[in-house]
Formats: C-alpha cells, sequence, structure tokens
C-alpha cells in the first residue's frame, strides 16, 4: 500500500510537470477574436502594397529621435523571405548617413482604432539597434502628440531580455510617456519568437507578450487627455543610435534583422 | 491521449525515469535512483564543498591560500576564502587551484558557471574557468583578467558548449597573482552550474578571428591558438572565454596537404594549399589558416665540427652557451621583430621587419682566444635585392667585460648581394680579426647603405678551432 502510494505521486507530479512545461500558445490574456486584418507574410518577396507602405529617408533630425539610419524600400532593408517578414539594419554610407533600415506602415491603408493588435516577432540584438510594433493616430488635423502614439513593442538590442510597452498623448510624450517593461524569464527576445500585442478598448489598453499580460492603462493612468478613441495605424522599424537607445558601437554586429511572422489585426467584439 | 504523451515527449531524461520506477516498482522509491540517474548537481560551493568535491592547490602556489569564512559570505553560512600572497612569498607566488569531482558530473543540462564575488581590493583574477582536472582538460575554459571589485557581484562563466560536457570532472579553477606585489583576499560565494536562458548568439573564434596565410613545410606541425567562444550576455555585453580544442570541430579543404587533431594540432602531409577552418556547435568560427606547402623545409648544413672545438651561440647541434637574448628589441629605433619556428626539432631564428638586430651573451662573455673563428648560416628566402648589403658586426667588450666603457673592440664583417645565392643557406666562415677576443658579448646584424633586407632566417651561429 505504501508503495502504490509513493508510485502514484510520482506519476502524478511528472504529469504536473509536463503540462507547466507545455508551449501553450493561446492567448488568455487577450478576448478579442474576430479577425478584421491579417498578413502572414506566406508570399516571398515585397511586402503587400495593399496593406504596407514605406517611410523613407531621415526625415528631420532623424525622425525626430536622432536615428541614425537612413530609410529605405530596397529588398537589402525589407523583404519577405521563408515566410516571414525581415527588416535588416545595414552598417553602410548611404544618402549621407551611417546605415540604413526599413520602416512600413500601414497608414491610408489599414487604420482602426480599438481591438487587438499582434505580431509574433523575433528580435535583433546589440548595442544601439532599436526596433519597434507601435501605432499612430490617423487624425490629419493634429500633430504628435495629440495624435496619440501607442507603442505595443520597443526594445533596446543592448537589453536583449526587456521590452516595453508605452502610450504617448499631450503632456505625456517621449520621456515622459507611460510606459512598462516586461523582462522575459530565463530566456531572451533575439533566440525565439514571440508574441507582442496589446488589447484595446474605449477605457483600456492592455499589454501582453506571449500569454502574460503585464500592462494595463486607463484613462486614469495618463497624466494628460486620453487620445485613445479614434482610428490608428500600424508601423513596423528597426531604427538604428537614437536618444532612446544610444549609439552603435564596436561590438555590435551588423547586418542586424528583425523577423516578423505575422501580424493580426481583431474587432473589439464588445462594440458593434 | 496518454499514449500520444509519450511519444511526443521531449523528455526522454524524465521518461527514463518512469521506466526506472517501473521497473523497480517492487521496491521503496529511494533517493539513489535518483542520483545514480541524474549525476548533474549544479552546485560547487554554496556554504561548503558539495558531495564528491576535492580541492587541489597548483604547485608553486600558497598551498593554505584558501580558507571557509563564516565572517564574510554573500549568502547563508560561509564563503569561500582565497588569500593571495603578497611577492616573495615563502609560502607560494601566487593562489591557485582546481576543485575536481572525481566521479564527474554531467553539465550538458547548464549554460553557465556562475558564482558572486568581492575582494579586499579591487583587482583582476588572472585566470578562472572550468574543465581542469589535473589530466587531459580536454574541455577547458579559461576567462583571463576578470575584474573584480570590492562590492559583491555576480559573475558568469558561459560554457562554450554544454552539449560536449557529458561527464567533466573539472568543475572549478583559478590562479592569481599579487596586486602590484601586494596581496589580497577574494571572497567567492554561491558557485555553481546555472541554466541562464540568456547566453545567445555565439560567435566562435580560432587565430582570435584572423584569416591567416601562411607558408607551411612537409612533416612540419603546427598547433592552431587563439580558440575562444564569445556570447552576448544579458546584459547586452559581449563575454569572450578561451575554449579547448576539443569544442570544436576542425575542417581541412584538403586533407593530403594538411589535417587537424582533435587537440587542434595541424600536421602537414603534403604539398599545395590547404584552409584550415573550424566550427563550434554547428557555427562556423570566424578566422581560418591556409597553409600554402611547396615542400620540406631547406635546412642548414648540419654543422661537422667537434663538439670540444666549438662555443656555441644558437645551434641544435651542439649546447648552446647562456644567451641573454637573441633580439634585444632595442628600443626606439629598432624595427626588427623574431617570428623564429622550428621544424621536426630544428630551431630557426626568423628576422622579419629587418633594420638592426643583436645577439647577446654578456653573462658570461665569451672567450674565443682558442677559437678564433666565427660560423653562420643565412638563408634569404624569395628573391635577393642586388642592393641588399648587410652588416654583422663582433663586439669584444673589452677589459671591463660589459658593455660601453670606451673599452669596447669591434670586427665588422660586410655581405653584398653577390653573397648570397638565392634559394639556399649560406654558409660563412670568417676568422676573428679583434687584438682581444676573450671578452666577446655581442653580434649586431644591420641593414646598411639603404639595404632593403627584410626577411632572413639564422642558424649555427658559433664559434670555433679548425
Amino acid at each position: 500500500m505504501q508503495t502504490l502510494l509513493f508510485k502514484y505521486a510520482f506519476l502524478v507530479s511528472i504529469l504536473l510537470t509536463i503540462v507547466s512545461c507545455s508551449n501553450d500558445d493561446t492567448q488568455t490574456v487577450a478576448q478579442f477574436t474576430e479577425l478584421v486584418m491579417q498578413d502572414e507574410f506566406d508570399a516571398d518577396g515585397v511586402p503587400d502594397n495593399s496593406i504596407w507602405t514605406y517611410n523613407i529617408g531621415t526625415d528631420t533630425n532623424g525622425w525626430g529621435n536622432n536615428e541614425l539610419q537612413y530609410y529605405t524600400d530596397r529588398s537589402d532593408n525589407v523583404k519577405v523571405e521563408n515566410g516571414v517578414l525581415v527588416i535588416t539594419a545595414k552598417e553602410e554610407s548611404f544618402n549621407g548617413s551611417p546605415y540604413t533600415s526599413a520602416r512600413l506602415l500601414t497608414k491610408g491603408l489599414f487604420e482602426q482604432a480599438y481591438g487587438r493588435f499582434e505580431a509574433r516577432i523575433q528580435l535583433p540584438y546589440g548595442q544601439g539597434i532599436w526596433p519597434a510594433f507601435w501605432l499612430l493616430g490617423a487624425d490629419k488635423q493634429e500633430e504628435w502628440p495629440q495624435i496619440g502614439e501607442i507603442d505595443i513593442m520597443e526594445y533596446r538590442g543592448q537589453e536583449p531580455t526587456k521590452i516595453s510597452g508605452s502610450v504617448h498623448g499631450p503632456g505625456y510624450s517621449a520621456a515622459e510617456a507611460i510606459t512598462k517593461t516586461y523582462t522575459l524569464p530565463n530566456d531572451r527576445f533575439d533566440t525565439g519568437f514571440h508574441i507582442f500585442g496589446i488589447e484595446w478598448a474605449p477605457d483600456y489598453i492592455n499589454f501582453y507578450v506571449d500569454n502574460v499580460l503585464y500592462n494595463q492603462i486607463t484613462p486614469g493612468d495618463v497624466t494628460g487627455e486620453w487620445v485613445f478613441d479614434q482610428p490608428f495605424y500600424i508601423l513596423l522599424n528597426v531604427a538604428v543610435g537614437g536618444s532612446f537607445v544610444g549609439s552603435p558601437n564596436n561590438e555590435t554586429m551588423f547586418p542586424q534583422s528583425m523577423l516578423v511572422d505575422y501580424v493580426r489585426v481583431y474587432k473589439n467584439d464588445n462594440l458593434n | 491521449m496518454k499514449k500520444e504523451f509519450f511519444l511526443n515527449s521531449k523528455y526522454p531524461i524524465l521518461l527514463s525515469l518512469i521506466v526506472a520506477v517501473a521497473l523497480s516498482c517492487e521496491r521503496e522509491l529511494s533517493e539513489e535512483v535518483e542520483f545514480a540517474t541524474f549525476p548533474n548537481n549544479p552546485e560547487i560551493f554554496i556554504d561548503g564543498f558539495s558531495g564528491g568535491l576535492q580541492y587541489f592547490p597548483f604547485a608553486g602556489s600558497k598551498f593554505d591560500a584558501f580558507d571557509v569564512d563564516t565572517e564574510v559570505k554573500y549568502s547563508g553560512t560561509s564563503s569561500m576564502r582565497l588569500d593571495v600572497p603578497n611577492f616573495g612569498d615563502p609560502g607560494g607566488a601566487y593562489a591557485g587551484a582546481i576543485f575536481p569531482d572525481q566521479t564527474g558530473r554531467n553539465l550538458t543540462g547548464f549554460d553557465a558557471l556562475t558564482f558572486w564575488a568581492k575582494a579586499s581590493q579591487a583587482g583582476t583574477i588572472n585566470e578562472i574557468g572550468l574543465g581542469n582536472d589535473f589530466g587531459e582538460n580536454k574541455y577547458l575554459v579559461t576567462k583571463s583578467n576578470l575584474r573584480i571589485s570590492t562590492a559583491w557581484t555576480k559573475y558568469i562563466i558561459p560554457i562554450p558548449n554544454p552539449e560536449k560536457l557529458t561527464l567533466e570532472k573539472g568543475l572549478f579553477w583559478y590562479a592569481e597573482g599579487p596586486e602590484n606585489e601586494n596581496g589580497y583576499t577574494i571572497w567567492i560565494d554561491e558557485l555553481k552550474y546555472e541554466q541562464l536562458g540568456t547566453i545567445a548568439q555565439p560567435r566562435p573564434a580560432i587565430l582570435n578571428g584572423k584569416d591567416e596565410v601562411r607558408q607551411g613545410f612537409l612533416n612540419d606541425q603546427t598547433a592552431l591558438s587563439g580558440l575562444t567562444q564569445t556570447f552576448n550576455m544579458a546584459s547586452g555585453l559581449n563575454e569572450t572565454v578561451s575554449a579547448a580544442p576539443a569544442y570544436f570541430d576542425f575542417n581541412s579543404s584538403d586533407v593530403n596537404v594538411a589535417q587537424v587533431s582533435e587537440s587542434g594540432l595541424v600536421y602537414i602531409l603534403g604539398t599545395g594549399t590547404a584552409k584550415i577552418t573550424a566550427s563550434l556547435g554547428g557555427i562556423l568560427a570566424n578566422g581560418s589558416l591556409t597553409l600554402n606547402v611547396s615542400g620540406s623545409f631547406d635546412f642548414a648544413p648540419t654543422p661537422s665540427r667537434a663538439e670540444s672545438d666549438v662555443i656555441s651561440i644558437f645551434s641544435d647541434a651542439y649546447d648552446n652557451v647562456p644567451v641573454d637574448f637573441y633580439n634585444g628589441f632595442w628600443e626606439p629605433f629598432q624595427t626588427t621583430e623574431s617570428d623564429d619556428f622550428s621544424i621536426d626539432g630544428d630551431h630557426i631564428l626568423n628576422y622579419t621587419n629587418f633594420n638592426f638586430v643583436g645577439n647577446q651573451f654578456s653573462n658570461p662573455t665569451v672567450d674565443a682566444t682558442s677559437k678564433p673563428n666565427f660560423h653562420v648560416d643565412i638563408f634569404i628566402p624569395g628573391t635577393i635585392d642586388p642592393a641588399v648589403n648587410l652588416l654583422i658586426t663582433l663586439k669584444d667588450f673589452g677589459a671591463d667585460g660589459a658593455d660601453g666603457g670606451g673599452d669596447d673592440e669591434i670586427q665588422q664583417i660586410f655581405f653584398v648581394s653577390s653573397d648570397f645565392v638565392q634559394g639556399t643557406w649560406n654558409s660563412f666562415d670568417i676568422s676573428i680579426t679583434l687584438t682581444n677576443k676573450n671578452r666577446i658579448g655581442q653580434i649586431i646584424y644591420e641593414n646598411i647603405n639603404g639595404s632593403p633586407l627584410s626577411n632572413f632566417y639564422v642558424d649555427n651561429i658559433y664559434f670555433f678551432n679548425e
């Protein structure tokens, strides 16, 4: 009897171990299920031009952040290959900039208020590498930060275990953004794919990584006007240098690529 | 459902345990079952030595450098205290030891050796790592020049490829000498193996990542150096450790020309060109060695004079007298470097980037009174430029027996390009015309009159009696 009890207890403990070790992709952290836009990046070549357009060049003052790269739409910097979107930052002199990279956006092509915005991404690494998956308000009458910005994922290449999620708006932009950092336990973001998402409703924005809901921002959390009540468009980019990350150093390896397995957007089922 | 779980299980070790339990279900489950199945205890020193751990200091080190300290510790009840001796300590010149487990442990489940440490003053630990077992040291890992501070800090030494460590005995080792001749104390605590999961982006290298091209000679062998593994750490910083050859898989582009042993020794077997590359854990290492082999090395003629008729400065045929140096690296005007080599046990001096260079033997000087002739063999690789103009100077240090002092005497021997035959060794026997030749202390070689001589070999430098 004693022996039998031991044996059962042991088997149960093994089963428990297996269950807790399994990689369950189910997003219990998100509730909206009605898919309205998706790009699975299954067709090799250039990204789908019915969804994506590009920012080109350096804008003013390195996109306002002292970024060092020149954005292009060349296949050297952006392409779809083996089922993933590849955005590559390269070290090369180009039109007066020391690096090139790419920034894709859905401005004028896909814009939506509320819902669930999610992408599965493997990040690059190294000092001065600054990839992001983010949203900007589509309002053409207003300027940033009044239009609003939701950073679903921002990452510093020199902190390979951490990402942050933020909102920027009037009175809480740039260094005063409302933000939270998430640290991946016993793993890092540049060695495998991870799911980054938000679920956005009129009175909250939830931030999650994989199956971990790590932050919720509500109108009560922001130190200014809540501007997240209008359509936003999606951006995906890899910046090099700039005020958020600092410049690359001689230990930064180039090229560096961000791999995006998919981008999916769901509508807010709770709204009709 | 259950069947599927068994088929898809990623945990064969757990499965084997279940099988083991099932087979032994007549008996009580005991702790020994687990120990026999998993010799993978990650702990080395937490509050004392883990089971099976031993401590062996290096020969020449201070044998009592190690102690268990219950006063100073990072956590728990005690730490390891390492007392680095002062310069001149009769007990030993440095602190250093290995910490083996003679049973061996399976470390394949860990990606790093980690510990907390602090010191009584900021210092730089010369060498610290794992894989030193006073045996083959097959999987030696060395972190050189580890900076240590006076605050408790966690240090991480990444394992180049944990898959190799199925049975490792050398769990930890270190060697550290005085800092500016002063001893100090290092405390190490929570010393163990961990699976951090954040050690990534491996970039192995051989020859420190350089692509080298060398002339090779038949039957020669050369060791690959500069074997390292670099990881990007959770801190965002890159960490490089030296990794033993056994972590690498070596490849030769032409095995008829050169082959590499598991221990990283390159054997030259045939003529032609071979490129040596390596990989670690399936990742191609930076750096390569391209060997161009045109044939055997052309050795200088073996001297035939009797040992008793010779005072040898540099030769494998005779016992050499004490020599201060074959290249004094005289600053600031000397550019000459040494790239000396040996083939089949025959040592050859090779002067490169030559302008001038000296051999010195001042302690004692040489009395060549009864052996009043000078011999040297010189080989100039490649084409001999017509403008070559080489001066060899023999210097007798005079009555004071020291360089300088106004009593030195020199003999100058001039060579021009026509004195040398291309593609072969040139042997010179020169009679010494110095008035006094009983305190000869230097032989100086120099380019004169704009001579372009840059690279040459020298062998069999001696004084003799016909």
